[in-house]
């Protein structure tokens, strides 16, 4: 709209506000996700490592580590720890697996009270779902390339 | 009667007989928990769901005005109530226990204001002599219709804010009798217009509403030819830290100084650094359960005389922001006064 009693247009009064916000405190930001994030990757290494001391190939143990941190972080999400890591951790927290299954489980948790057909099941995605579209679909484009110039080659 | 250009004179002066509140456990730690009249410690008000809770805010509230005032409920004629969820659930299903005939409002969170605005015309006007303004906001409830789940991991910005969790409600009566006439009294409304300089960030509705507020407080004082030192408080709903800086700063511009006289209700709720709330309370249930709670009882003491409160909303949803939309935002002026 145009509103011009204050003295500005949409977009000057866009740029005043930006220039007025406090902002996040990035270097910090960047510094905590990179210390939390390599902590949960340091917790899958452990895993990994454990599983091929005892007797997995490399494939297995890494499906074993998957698995393990996926369990990890849907029961924190669950006993209400994981969006308190989450909230110091930002992006260090939201980036590795343990995210994805925070987002699948939060949205679980909050929607059970419209039941478990049309509430849990309609909603679990809700967060995570543009990721597995996404993620599938480029994969499959990936593949589709890989196979062409495999053909070609 | 109506003055200027959008303002409305009640000169039959109809008064806030009493307030009820009720606040959560959030609120309960924050500055004003000794002035509500309940504080809650669960979120769930032993109910099985938030908005199953919300909505029983908005009865407590009520049935807390009433008891104080000794009002029988029979005698309450309309009750004009709102709140943030889809359909206004919380108020429906409240008013299916309170059976009072009912005006549902949606407003977002400039809700309140605009509940007192319609109450006190219909006690002007006469067509009632006992009438309940309330409206209602629970964080838990809020946070899943506008936002991510509430085990979600993830980072507020500085300019975030947290919705209240609390409801207030005003009863507005007749002042026709003699007994009644030392109650604050609503004298003046100015119902604000819908602004919506382009601010498309949900995380910054401080910045979004300002300028609604801006327009309402301007048109409110140029319509009655007041000053802004005429009011002790000029209390706006939910602006926040940075939403109330570029109040402050543009009016200054435009040539009206309220830095003096200005407080903002998301501001007084909470203490923003100790509480992480960021910029601030938000929520239908902000400026109400301030307002009942705390205001109130400050005009009732006559430590305040005159006051001109401003609701805030951002009239935007999930659906006209996923299309891109920015948010329109509406202020609406009350003023109450102990004359």
């Amino acid at each position: 709209m145009n509103y011009t009693k204050m003295g500005m247009n949409d977009k000057q009064y866009k740029e005043y506000v930006e220039n007025k916000s406090p902002k996040s405190n990035i270097i910090k930001d960047c510094i905590i996700a990179f210390i939390i994030g390599g902590f949960i990757c340091v917790i899958g290494q452990i895993i990994m490592d454990f599983g091929m001391n005892n007797g997995l190939d490399k494939k297995s143990a890494s499906t074993l580590t998957s698995i393990s941190l996926i369990f990890i972080a849907a029961l924190l999400t669950s006993l209400k720890l994981y969006a308190k890591i989450g909230k110091v951790a930002g992006a260090g927290s939201i980036v590795p697996i343990t995210g994805f299954s925070n987002s699948i489980v939060s949205p679980a948790i909050e929607y059970k009270t419209e039941g478990i057909i049309l509430g849990i099941g309609a909603n679990m995605f809700k967060v995570a779902g543009p990721v597995l579209v996404y993620g599938i679909g480029s994969s499959i484009l990936v593949g589709l390339v890989y196979w062409l110039i495999n053909l070609c080659s | 009667m109506k003055i200027g250009k959008q303002t409305i004179k009640f000169e039959n002066t109809p008064i806030i007989r009493e307030c009820g509140s009720v606040v959560g456990p959030k609120e309960k730690s924050g500055p004003l928990s000794g002035f509500f009249d309940t504080v809650l410690d669960d979120v769930y008000f032993g109910e099985d769901s938030f908005e199953k809770a919300e909505s029983k805010l908005i009865q407590h509230a009520v049935n807390m005005a009433l008891n104080k005032s000794k009002t029988d409920i029979k005698d309450i004629e309309y009750m004009f109530s709102g709140d943030l969820l889809n359909q206004c659930i919380s108020s429906g299903y409240a008013l299916r226990e309170l059976q009072i005939p009912f005006f549902g409002l949606y407003g977002a969170c400039s809700t309140f204001s605009e509940a007192n605005i319609l109450a006190a015309s219909f006690v002007n006007a006469g067509y009632a002599t006992n009438c309940i303004a309330a409206a209602s906001s629970h964080f838990c409830s809020a946070e899943r219709q506008f936002r991510l789940p509430l085990e979600q991991g993830t980072q507020t910005p500085p300019t975030g804010q947290w919705t209240v969790t609390g409801s207030g409600a005003t009863l507005i009566s007749n002042s026709k009798e003699d007994k009644l006439n030392h109650y604050p009294k609503i004298t003046y409304a100015t119902p604000g217009k819908v602004i919506d300089m382009g601010i498309t960030d949900i995380a910054n509705m401080g910045a979004a509403m300002a300028p609604a507020a801006f327009d309402t407080i301007i048109t409110h004082l140029e319509d009655t030819g007041r000053d802004a030192n005429y009011y002790d408080l000029i209390v706006t709903g939910d602006l926040g830290k940075l939403g109330s800086e570029i109040l402050i700063e543009q009016l200054q511009k435009y040539g009206i100084d309220i830095s003096h006289v200005h407080n903002d209700c998301g501001l007084m709720i909470f203490d923003c650094s100790a509480q992480d709330t960021k910029a601030g309370g938000s929520g239908c249930g902000c400026s109400a359960s301030v307002f009942s709670g705390f205001i109130y009882k400050k005009l009732l003491d006559k430590s305040l005389n005159k006051v001109l409160l401003i609701s805030t909303g951002a009239l935007m949803s999930p659906v006209s922001l996923g299309q891109g939309e920015s948010i329109p935002s509406i202020a609406h002026a009350v003023a109450i006064e102990n004359i």
